[in-house]
C-alpha cells in the first residue's frame, strides 16, 4: 500500500509543478500592462516605469516565475494591490460558500441518482427503467443556465417561496443560510444526477450479470442483500470516480451558479479578478483550483484501493 | 460537461448492456431539427423578417402579433430574428470550435496511442494539466483579456476541446493497433504513417465523428452561458445565450422572452446529443472494423 | 430405477430467444438422483448440461423459458414461489460452479461469504456462525482456516478457493449438491483432490450429488449412474460400470476414445470427433449426432431416435444402431 501511494504522488509533482507554470505564464502573457492598470488615469511613463520595477514587472518571465514560485512554496502567494487582501484570506474567505454550495449539489444529486439508478438496475429493461433513462439524457441537455432560470421563475417569481439571490453565513443564521442555498444548490444537482445515475446502472448491470451474483442467488439470500451488498459494492468504485470527478469540477465550474445567485464564493472571485485585472489574485486562486482539482483525483485513486482490495494489494 | 464526459466515464464503468440499437422516430426528428436550424441559419439574410438589431422603442416586450411572430424582446427587436440570428451564431461557434479538437485533439490522440512510451505519457500528462484548469476560468480570462469576438470564443472553446477528443482517438487506437489488420500491415512492409493514415485513421474517425456531435452539443451550451453572463459574444450580437440573459429581467412579466430562446437551445442541444450518442453506440470500435 | 427420487427432472425444456431465432438449450429431459446417491451428467461444451443444472435451480436467465417439472422433494420447484424457493437454497439445494476467481464475490472476504450463507439460513449469531465457518474451512481442507477469514478470494490459490466455494455449498447441510464442471478451471494436478473432497464429503453427509462435467474420465469411479448429453438432449443413460462395459451410443463411444490413455504407445494420434455440435436455433430433423456419426445411415438423418430402454430398464439410450460389442473388445 505505502508503494502504491508514493508511486501516484510522485506523479502529482510534476503535474503540479505544470500547473503552476501554466498559471503564471497565462496571467503574464496577456496583454494590459498591469501597472497602467493599477495607475489608472494617474498613469504618466515615469510613474509606470517606477511601478513596474518597483514590482519587478521588468524582470525577465522566467526569473518572475521562480520568485513566484518560491514565495507559493513557502505559502506566500502574494496580495492583490485592490482590495490588500492575501490571495489566501480572499481564499479562505470564500471558499466555506463554494464548498457548501458543492457539496449540497453532489449529496442532492446522489440522493436522487442513486436510489434510481439501483432501481432501475433491479429491473433493467422495465417500464421504470426506460422512462428514467430517457429523462435522465433529456436532463444532460439542459444547460446548468436554463435549470438555472427555470427554477428561478418557478420558486421563486411564481410561487415566490424561495429567494432568487442573496447568502448569509452559515454561522450566523442556519435555516436562513439554507435557503439561500436550495436553488442554486438544485440547479447544480439537476446537472449531476443523470451522469450518477446512468454510470452507476451501467455499471450495476453488469455486475449483476456476474456469476457471483448467480451464486449469491443460488445460496438463497435475501433479494435486498444481494442488491446492496453484493451488487453495489463492487460498483460503488465508478460511484466513487464519478463524484470525485464531479466534485473536482465544481471546484471551478460552479461559476455560472454562483454569478447567476449572487453567492461570494471561489467562482465570483475568479470572475472579478478577471475583470479587475487582479493578477495576483487570479494567479493565485487558479493555482489553488487546479492543484485542488488535481489532489481530488488524487483522493479519488486511494479511495479506489480501499474500495478495490484487489489494486491495493497490486493485482489488477 | 454532460453528455461529452459521461461517453468518457461510460468507458470507466463496464460496457452498457448491449441493445439492438435502430434509428428510431427519436432519431429522425432530431436529425430534423437539425436541418431546420441549419436551413434557417444559412437562409437568415434572404428570409423575410424583421432585422434583429432594429429596436422598436414603442413596441417593447411586445407579444406575438402578425408583425412580430414571436414578439418583441426589452428593447423592441423582433423575437424571431433575433431567434434565429441566434442560431447561426449558435451554430457558428458550436460546429467550428470542437473542429479544432477533433484535428489536434484528435491527431495526438492517434500518435499518442500508436507510438506509446515516452511521447505517450507527455501527451497525455499534457492533457491532464489542461484539464486541471476550471474551464470556463480560462475561457473567461482568454475574452476579457484578448477581447469578445466570435473568433476568440471558437479559438478558447476549441482548445479547451483538445483532451477530450485526444482521450477518444487514442482509446480507439489503443485497441485497434493491436487487431490483426494492423499487424498484418506491419508485415507487409507498411511505413508508420501509411499503418496511421489508410488503416487506423478510417476506424478511428468512427467513434471520433460521433463525439464530435456531442462536442457540438457542449459547445453550444459553453457558449451559451458565457453569452448568457454577458462574457461571450459581444453585444449587440444576438446568440440565444445572450438572449435568455436579457429574458432574465423580464422574467415577471414577460417568461417568454427567456424560454423561447431556451427551447430552440434545448432542442439543438438533445438533438445533438441524440445523433452523437446513437451514432457512438454503433460505431463502437469494440464491435469491429472496417 | 428407485422408487421415490430425492430429485425427478420430468420432460423439461428450456427455450432461449434469440435474434437468430428460439435456442432450445434443453431438449424435453428426464432425469432422476435418489438420495445419496451420484448422478454424472457428461457432454461437449454447448450440450445443454449447464442450462441444465441452471433449470434445476431456478436460475435461468431472465429470457429463458422452462417447461416440464422439477420435482424435488415432493415439491415443483419452477413453480414454487420466491421465498420458498429461497429457503430451499442451501438448505437443501446448493451449487458449486466452474470458475471460483468468477463465481466467489472479489470485494467481499471469505468470512463475510461463509457467515452470510450460514446466517441466511441457520440462527446463527455471528459469533456461533464464524466458529462454524472455520470448521468448514478446516474440513474441506484448508490450511489456518481462522486466518482466511479475514482474507480476500484473489489472496488464494485456484485450488484453494474452489474449497471455499464447496465449503459455501456444503454449510448449510444441503440434500443435494450440483458440482457444474468443479475442475475445469483448476490445474491438473488440484483436479483429483478436489473431486475426491467432493466424494469424501458425499459420502460423510449422505448427500445427493449431481456431477457435470465434459470429461467422462471424470465421472469413472465417482458416480453410480451416468446421462451422456448431445444437443440438450440425454442420449445415453446407465449405471456407471454399465455405462463404460458395455455402452450403447456411437458418441459415448467417441467420447471414450477421446480420452488420452496411459497405455497407449506415444505419439499415439487422439481420435477426435470430427465436426460440430449442431446449431441449436437450427435443430436438424434426424438424430443430431448424425452428421459426425460412424454408423450413420438413411434412418438416423430421416427420423429422431427416442430414448429407449430395450435392453434393460437401468440403461437407456437413443439410437437406431447401438453399439453390441462391449469395450476392451474390437470393434
Amino acid at each position: 500500500m505505502p508503494g502504491f501511494v508514493a508511486r501516484r504522488l510522485l506523479y502529482l509533482l510534476p503535474v503540479l509543478l505544470a500547473v503552476s507554470l501554466m498559471t503564471f505564464l497565462i496571467a503574464s502573457l496577456l496583454p494590459g500592462d498591469l501597472a497602467y492598470v493599477i495607475l489608472g488615469d494617474q498613469a504618466t511613463p515615469e510613474k509606470v516605469e517606477a511601478l513596474r520595477h518597483d514590482m519587478g514587472l521588468d524582470q525577465p518571465i522566467w526569473w518572475r516565475y521562480l520568485g513566484w514560485l518560491g514565495h507559493v512554496l513557502e505559502g506566500d502567494f502574494g496580495r492583490s494591490f485592490r482590495t490588500g487582501q492575501t490571495v489566501l484570506q480572499a481564499v479562505a474567505e470564500r471558499l466555506p460558500v463554494s464548498f457548501e454550495l458543492m457539496i449540497l449539489a453532489e449529496l442532492i444529486g446522489l440522493a436522487i441518482g442513486v436510489p434510481l439508478a439501483i432501481a432501475c438496475a433491479a429491473k433493467s429493461g422495465g417500464a421504470l427503467d426506460r422512462f428514467m433513462t430517457s429523462t435522465a439524457f433529456g436532463m444532460l441537455s439542459v444547460p446548468t443556465f436554463l435549470s438555472a432560470i427555470l427554477l428561478i421563475y418557478l420558486f421563486a417569481v411564481e410561487l415566490r417561496v424561495l429567494p432568487a439571490t442573496g447568502y448569509v453565513p452559515l454561522a450566523e443564521d442556519p435555516s436562513g443560510n439554507l435557503r439561500f442555498f436550495v436553488l442554486p444548490a438544485l440547479t447544480l444537482a439537476l446537472a449531476e444526477w443523470p451522469g450518477i445515475m446512468r454510470v452507476l446502472r451501467s455499471d450495476m448491470i453488469a455486475t449483476l450479470q456476474e456469476d457471483y451474483i448467480a451464486l449469491a442467488k443460488a445460496k438463497g439470500l435475501k433479494p435486498s442483500r444481494i442488491l446492496f451488498v453484493h451488487a453495489l459494492k463492487p460498483s460503488s468504485l465508478t460511484l466513487v470516480t464519478i463524484t470525485g470527478i464531479n466534485i473536482g469540477r465544481l471546484i471551478g465550474g460552479a461559476l455560472i451558479v454562483e454569478t447567476i445567485f449572487a453567492l461570494p464564493g471561489i467562482g465570483r472571485l475568479l470572475v472579478g479578478a478577471i475583470y479587475t485585472r487582479d493578477l495576483i489574485i487570479l494567479q493565485g486562486v487558479v493555482l489553488l483550483v487546479a492543484a485542488g482539482f488535481v489532489l481530488m483525483n488524487f483522493i479519488v485513486d486511494m479511495l479506489y484501493a480501499v474500495l478495490d482490495p484487489r489494486i491495493r494489494h497490486g493485482h489488477t | 460537461m454532460a453528455t461529452l464526459e459521461l461517453a468518457i466515464n461510460e468507458g470507466i464503468a463496464a460496457p452498457p448492456v448491449q441493445r439492438a440499437r435502430r434509428l428510431g422516430p427519436l432519431f429522425w426528428m432530431a436529425i430534423g431539427w437539425v436541418a431546420l436550424v441549419f436551413a434557417v441559419a444559412i437562409l437568415a439574410p434572404v428570409l423575410p423578417m424583421p432585422s434583429p438589431t432594429d429596436m422598436d422603442m414603442l413596441e417593447r416586450r411586445a407579444p406575438f402579433s402578425p408583425d412580430h411572430w414571436l414578439g418583441t424582446d426589452g428593447l423592441g427587436r423582433d423575437e424571431l430574428a433575433r431567434l434565429i440570428y441566434g442560431a447561426r451564431i449558435s451554430l457558428v461557434v458550436g460546429l467550428c470550435a470542437p473542429v479544432i479538437g477533433l484535428t489536434i485533439g484528435g491527431a495526438l490522440g492517434m500518435l499518442a496511442g500508436y507510438f506509446r512510451g515516452r511521447f505517450e505519457a507527455l501527451v497525455v500528462g499534457s492533457m491532464d494539466v489542461l484539464l486541471a484548469f476550471p474551464p470556463l476560468i480560462l475561457a473567461l480570462a482568454v475574452t476579457a483579456y484578448l477581447g469578445q469576438s466570435i473568433l476568440n470564443l471558437t479559438l478558447i472553446l476549441g482548445v479547451l476541446g483538445i483532451p477530450a477528443f485526444m482521450r477518444v482517438a487514442r482509446a480507439s487506437t489503443l485497441t485497434l493497433a493491436r487487431r490483426e489488420f494492423v499487424i498484418a500491415a506491419e508485415a507487409l512492409g507498411a511505413t508508420h504513417a501509411r499503418i496511421l493514415l489508410r488503416e487506423l485513421l478510417p476506424n478511428v474517425m468512427l467513434p471520433l465523428l460521433a463525439f464530435f456531435l456531442l462536442g457540438v452539443a457542449v459547445t453550444i451550451v459553453a457558449e451559451g452561458a458565457l453569452s448568457f453572463l454577458g462574457l461571450g459574444v459581444p453585444p449587440p450580437i444576438a446568440s440565444w445565450g445572450s438572449m435568455i440573459g436579457e429574458g432574465r429581467e423580464s422574467l415577471d412579466v414577460a417568461p417568454r422572452l427567456a424560454f423561447i430562446p431556451a427551447i430552440a437551445m434545448f432542442l439543438t442541444v438533445l438533438s445533438f446529443n441524440l445523433v452523437g450518442d446513437t451514432l457512438r453506440a454503433l460505431t463502437d470500435p469494440r464491435q469491429g472494423a472496417l | 430405477m428407485s422408487g421415490s427420487a430425492l430429485l425427478s427432472v420430468e420432460d423439461v425444456a428450456v427455450d432461449l430467444p434469440t435474434p437468430r431465432g428460439n435456442l432450445r438449450a434443453v431438449d424435453h429431459v428426464d432425469l432422476s438422483v435418489g438420495a445419496g446417491r451420484t448422478l454424472g451428467i457428461v457432454g461437449e461444451s454447448g450440450c445443454g448440461k449447464t442450462m441444465l443444472s441452471r433449470a434445476i435451480l431456478q436460475l435461468l436467465p431472465k429470457k429463458a423459458r422452462l417447461s416440464g417439472r422439477v420435482m424435488f422433494d415432493g415439491q415443483d420447484l419452477a413453480r414454487c414461489d420466491a421465498s420458498a424457493l429461497r429457503k430451499l437454497r442451501a438448505r437443501s439445494l446448493a451449487v458449486v460452479f466452474q470458475d471460483p476467481m468468477t463465481s466467489l464475490n472479489p470485494v467481499l472476504t471469505i468470512g463475510t461469504q461463509l457467515i452470510e450463507t450460514l446466517q441466511a439460513h441457520l440462527e446463527l449469531d455471528t459469533a456461533s456462525a464464524r466458529k462454524r465457518s472455520v470448521e468448514l474451512l478446516a474440513a474441506v481442507g484448508i490450511p489456518a482456516p481462522e486466518q482466511r477469514l479475514s482474507q480476500y478470494p484473489h489472496q488464494l490459490s485456484g485450488g484453494m478457493r474452489q474449497r471455499v466455494a464447496i465449503a459455501i455449498a456444503l454449510s448449510c447441510e444441503p440434500k443435494l449438491l450440483i458440482a457444474d464442471e468443479p475442475t475445469t478451471a483448476l490445474d491438473v494436478t488440484v483436479q483429483a483432490q478436489i473431486l475426491d473432497l467432493l466424494a469424501r464429503e458425499q459420502r460423510r453427509r449422505h448427500m445427493a450429488m449431481i456431477l457435470i462435467t465434459h470429461d467422462l474420465g471424470v465421472v469413472a469411479g465417482r458416480t453410480d449412474e451416468v446421462a451422456v448429453m448431445y444437443a440438450g438432449r440425454v442420449v445415453e443413460r446407465a449405471p456407471t460400470t454399465a455405462l463404460f462395459k458395455t455402452m450403447r451410443m456411437p458418441y459415448t463411444e467417441a467420447l471414450l476414445a477421446a480420452i488420452p490413455k496411459l497405455e497407449a504407445a506415444p505419439h499415439t494420434p487422439l481420435p477426435a470427433i470430427s465436426g460440430r455440435p449442431p446449431d441449436p436455433t437450427r435443430p436438424l430433423h434426424g438424430c443430431s449426432f448424425s452428421p459426425r456419426c460412424r454408423y450413420v445411415d438413411g434412418r438416423c438423418r430421416q427420423e429422431k431416435p427416442a430414448l429407449s430402454d430395450a435392453e434393460s430398464p437401468d440403461h437407456q439410450y437413443a439410437c437406431f444402431h447401438p453399439i453390441r460389442i462391449a469395450v476392451g473388445g474390437v470393434t
